[in-house]
């Protein structure tokens, strides 16, 4: 069974690597958006990215108001 | 005219394929001018055919194929005119990228929609005009009209319909979710996902193949295939007009051109 926190890390170090943030300039509370520097068409290719290293499919409109990574990572939490 | 570079869109034909490739930032958003170029090009259709077996539509952008209709001329364009002189505006519109798309589809080549990045709206409809789809796997689907109050205009609903399960469609209009290249792969959309930045590659590959058939017998086969749902077309355009006036589109086309965000439509 994958934690939340496990769940959390994993979309930490996608992103990180994709966006090529340092991994421990990262906080699971972070707004991603800040701390990304990225905008909603970045975001889109986040969730893509996502949807494929998860194996789900996560509607864009589940995503709706979620800036945090904690958050975004319970949402795809509650998809596996 | 065997090239051609505008201001939105270039073409050249070679060794048997056309080459279309929309180029105007940020991602090829559909108005006025690129529905010029796009009505240019299909009038030199008729002599580019002569010497190809198929056509390749795709996009220079790195943003994405197209994010559809240029959302922003066309509320600045209806917002100087006065309100009685809209709808006709509107339909005028309608009406000649509906030409468009349908001569496109309706082509006697094999035509392929190499695809990336954001797909939406009117790009997912000019994809859907193509006999084949060829995604990048970072592709990403959607028609988002319903946030704005509209439906799809560009001959999105009769085509999806004539390609696709009733469901899927419902699933793609009623929620305006975005789906990416291998949901859409799945559910009969696209013909090949390729790894990301493949997808011209591999478009290119597929027409080479194509040039091996008898050009008569693959038009035959596609015209038994592919007929142009026409009266859904038709009907398409209505529903648009009508629901064009309504101060919701007004307010929600406002709402759009007033973000500062990258695609103001998604959350």
């Amino acid at each position: 069974m994958t934690t939340i926190e496990k769940t959390t890390d994993e979309v930490l170090k996608l992103a990180s690597t994709h966006f090529k943030v340092p991994r421990e300039q990262l906080r699971a509370d972070d707004d991603f958006f800040k701390t990304l520097g990225i905008n909603s068409l970045q975001a889109l290719d986040l969730l893509t990215r996502l949807e494929q290293h998860f194996h789900i499919e996560l509607p864009d409109y589940e995503l709706q108001g979620v800036t945090d990574f904690r958050t975004l990572a319970e949402r795809i939490q509650s998809r596996l | 005219m065997k090239t051609f570079s505008g201001k939105t869109l270039s073409w050249k034909a070679a060794d048997g394929t056309i080459e279309l490739v929309l180029d105007r930032a940020p991602c090829n958003e559909i108005g006025s001018a690129t529905l010029g170029e796009l009505e240019h090009f299909v009038s030199a259709l008729g002599s580019l055919e002569k010497d190809a077996h198929a056509l390749i539509i795709s996009s220079a952008r790195s943003e994405g194929f197209c994010a559809g209709a240029d959302l922003r001329e066309l509320y600045r364009r209806s917002q100087a005119m006065p309100s009685g002189e809209r709808m006709g505006a509107v339909r005028e519109f309608l009406e000649k990228i509906h030409r468009v798309m349908n001569a496109i589809d309706l082509a006697p080549l094999t035509t392929i929609a190499a695809v990336h990045g954001v797909t939406f709206g009117g790009g997912l409809e000019l994809a859907l005009t193509c006999d084949l789809i060829v995604a990048d796997k970072m592709t990403r689907f959607c028609f988002p009209e319903l946030r704005l109050g509209l439906i799809p205009g560009f001959g999105g609903i009769p085509r999806l319909k004539r390609d696709l399960g009733n469901a899927v469609v419902r699933d793609l209009l009623l929620t305006g979710r975005s789906i990416q290249a291998s949901k859409a792969q799945s559910v009969g959309l696209v013909s090949q996902v390729t790894a990301e930045g493949d997808a011209l590659r591999v478009a290119r590959t597929t027409a080479a193949q194509l040039n091996k058939f008898d050009r008569e017998t693959a038009t035959a086969a596609k015209r038994f295939i592919k007929p142009l749902p026409e009266a859904d077309l038709r009907r398409e355009i209505e529903i648009f007009c009508d629901l064009f006036t309504r101060p919701a589109v007004e307010a929600g086309l406002r709402k759009f051109v007033d973000s500062t965000d990258a695609l103001p439509y998604l959350p």
